[in-house]
């Protein structure tokens, strides 16, 4: 009898959970690596222009970042459509980028302080006055080393 | 006879390792997005001492940008796509015969040697960014195509694959050092003279 005894119905074996802390972790690495921090929403368009002879900006740690461009829609009513600066979360003027500068150097450990690489993110249709002002606050604050961040490509691009 | 429960249970204990081998996959396989861009340095505000340094008009070669993106080299008119090369013939020009390694033309009014070579990029203020931005390519892309030469004669590879391998920090320190010479060595051979500030000249 016992041999041909029905399994009792409605008894669906427990499928094993034991590796979903494995699989929720490996999901948690995963994110972890391929997410980069972004310190500052955009405030201004940020189109960068082509460079096909480019160097690669190592360590972000290494790097105080200045947006230039006109701002974005939201912003056109209240603060026009001139290209304008934007300093972490915020738009400044020319004036302010030294203080800027010098306030970002300060925070960073002693040892990089000498080796700030400032990056100028600024959008393709900005006009050179701007930047040559930026240039002007960033050789009065002695911070000499600048990366005009663009985007791999063809420079002739540039040009349509 | 033992009873036989329901389905037997799948062995869980292999999960842990599938889970770590895709992690390490992912981990080896996916690169952090990086920034990149043309580096450059401004001058000092201040110059380091009071010498009047003295430059010869000839070893100056310079590019104006008006602001309809137009581009006067050396008081001519000319296109953006052949700056590159003009760029190329002025600093491997050596008017006085200094330099083993150029193959320039030897023109007694252009540069004396890569040395002396300055490179002076004037823009007005109406200028497009990324006009400037495709000038300063250019420029950057001559002193590239020289050194480039150069190091694959030398070296039988690119100055950029070289310099772009001492830069990055996943480089082990004895190969570092190794690139370090070469770099240098090549970057001497051409040095980037590239002013922005006003150049006085006589």
């Amino acid at each position: 009898m016992s041999k041909f005894a029905k399994k009792k119905d409605g008894d669906l074996p427990a499928v094993s959970t034991a590796s979903l802390p494995d699989i929720v972790f490996m999901l948690l690495f995963f994110f972890m690596t391929v997410t980069t921090m972004k310190d500052s929403s955009l405030l201004v368009e940020n189109t960068l222009p082509n460079a096909s002879e480019t160097k690669k900006l190592e360590k972000k740690d290494r790097v105080i970042y200045i947006y230039v461009g006109k701002p974005t829609q939201e912003y056109e009513k209240v603060f026009g459509t001139e290209p304008k600066i934007q300093l972490n979360d915020k738009f400044a003027s020319v004036e302010e980028v030294g203080s800027y500068i010098l306030a970002e150097r300060a925070k960073k450990p002693q040892e990089l302080q000498n080796v700030l690489t400032t990056a100028l993110k600024v959008d393709k249709n900005a006009n050179m006055g701007l930047i040559t002002d930026i240039k002007q606050e960033l050789r009065k604050v002695n911070a000499l080393k600048v990366n005009y961040t663009t985007y791999e490509g063809d420079a002739f691009n540039n040009l349509q | 006879m033992p009873r036989r429960k329901g389905a037997p249970e799948v062995n869980a204990g292999s999960m842990a390792d599938i889970a770590f081998l895709l992690l390490i996959f992912f981990l080896v396989t996916t690169t952090i997005e990086t920034d990149a861009g043309l580096d450059r340095m401004l001058p000092p505000i201040d110059p380091p001492e009071d010498v009047e340094v003295v430059i010869k008009q000839k070893n100056i070669f310079t590019v104006n940008i008006n602001k309809n993106g137009q581009l006067l080299v050396e008081d001519n008119l000319m296109q953006l796509r052949d700056l590159r090369k003009a760029a190329v013939a002025f600093l491997e020009n050596n008017g006085d015969g200094s330099c083993n390694y150029c193959k320039g033309r030897k023109d007694a009014t252009s540069s004396d040697n890569p040395e002396k070579a300055i490179i002076s990029l004037k823009n007005d203020r109406e200028t497009k960014y990324a006009t400037y931005i495709t000038v300063q390519n250019e420029l950057v892309g001559a002193y590239n195509e020289l050194r480039n030469r150069e190091a694959q004669r030398l070296y039988g590879r690119d100055f950029t694959e070289m310099e772009a391998e001492y830069l990055n920090p996943e480089t082990p320190s004895n190969v570092r050092d190794d690139l370090k010479d070469k770099v240098k060595r090549v970057q001497d051979m051409f040095p980037q003279k590239l002013s922005e500030a006003e150049t006085t000249s006589n």
